[in-house]
């Protein structure tokens, strides 16, 4: 029973990971483009918003079930 | 019930289980001891293993109240806006109506490429619904549920957004909607789409199949899970929050500071995931409409 934190750590850590270097690239392409053409920033934004939705949506699930196996599962 | 000696993770499960009302298999030994007739019985669970007992049946009776309620909140309100709307004299709520139905048309008008009368009003819905349900995660944790206790109601999740039968019941509306428009303007295309589209060779249908089918799948499953899962990461917070504070006094002031740095936090993340719900709604939608 005690596998179940090792697993719940794996799963948000593994999953913060991806969504860190994944929103990172965003960033840095966001800032890129808007340098770039400034008067575009509003709308380059919305589409970093969107896709840092996208981007962190997998990994915020793998939180949301290791919360579940920790408390509900283990608790 | 949550009375005497309370763990934290007693309490911490308490906040998880919904108001479940179905019926019990016959024969099931309830939690005072009685055991259930014959033919089952009708009954509120009183506790997680009860409602897991109810199987099928079980109703989560408070998310469906809370998110019915803002569903006719929402309408009642918009339409009431709608009918008062008077150029001379704006109210503030009036343009606070008029810029979220501008940002939605707006967003619609840019995403989705086809002509359909349903898809802008049913962008507004989803886009303030589901907004409306993630706001009720930024009423403290135990203001509703502990004065429903009082008041004798034993489990309260006043989130429809944490319930997974929720999220994903709107993601599987949104699919039907997928489907119904992809057969009614593609046709026969959809079924082409299917079966030929990465490779475009008859021998390969298996393969496309596969491939299409998963991916159509996968896009309500991803639909719904990812809005259960911010909500209910979420809510785990300002729950742990919350036992934070039963840590002694010397913790008030770090676990209210947490509170409010996660609440404002989460003002972020409760738009951004009704706004990202409602634009893949549309993209959704828009491919279903695409007709090579």
């Amino acid at each position: 029973m005690e596998l179940i934190y090792v697993a719940a750590a794996i799963m948000m850590g593994l999953g913060g990971l991806g969504a860190a270097i994944g929103v990172g690239l965003l960033g840095g392409k966001l800032i890129e483009g808007s340098a770039r053409q400034p008067e575009l920033a509003p709308k380059l934004q919305t589409t970093f918003f969107l896709g840092a939705g996208l981007v962190d949506a997998i990994p915020i699930i793998g939180v949301g079930i290791a919360m579940y196996l920790i408390f509900v599962v283990a608790g | 019930m949550a009375g005497d000696t309370q763990t934290v993770s007693g309490y911490i499960v308490h906040h998880l289980t919904n108001l479940t009302y179905g019926k019990l298999p016959a024969g099931y030994h309830r939690h005072d001891g009685s055991t259930v007739g014959e033919g089952g019985a009708w009954v509120m669970a009183h506790g997680g293993d009860e409602a897991a007992a109810m199987g099928f049946t079980a109703i989560h009776v408070d998310s469906m109240i809370w998110s019915i309620g803002l569903g006719i909140f929402f309408c009642w309100f918009f339409r009431r806006m709608a009918k008062k709307a008077s150029a001379d004299t704006p109210s503030g709520a009036l343009n606070a109506v008029e810029m979220i139905v501008g940002f939605v048309d707006n967003t619609v008008r840019d995403s989705f490429h086809g002509r359909n009368p349903l898809v802008a009003p049913l962008a507004l819905t989803v886009f303030v619904w589901v907004f409306l349900m993630n706001l009720m995660d930024l009423i403290p944790v135990d203001l509703i549920p502990h004065t429903l206790a009082l008041l004798g109601v034993e489990y309260q999740k006043i989130v429809p957004s944490t319930d997974p039968n929720i999220t994903m019941g709107m993601a599987v509306g949104v699919f039907i909607l997928m489907l119904y428009y992809s057969i009614t303007v593609k046709g026969f295309g959809f079924v082409k789409e299917l079966t030929l589209n990465p490779f475009n060779h008859p021998v390969f249908i298996p393969v496309n199949l596969f491939m299409e089918v998963v991916g159509l799948l996968a896009k309500p499953f991803s639909l719904g899970l990812r809005l259960f899962g911010n909500m209910y990461a979420g809510e785990m917070i300002f729950i742990l929050i919350a036992a934070l504070f039963s840590a002694g006094i010397a913790w008030l002031v770090p676990a209210g500071l947490m509170q409010v740095g996660w609440a404002i936090f989460h003002i972020l993340i409760i738009t951004l995931q009704a706004f990202i719900f409602m634009v893949l709604t549309i993209v959704y939608l828009s491919m279903a409409h695409e007709d090579h």
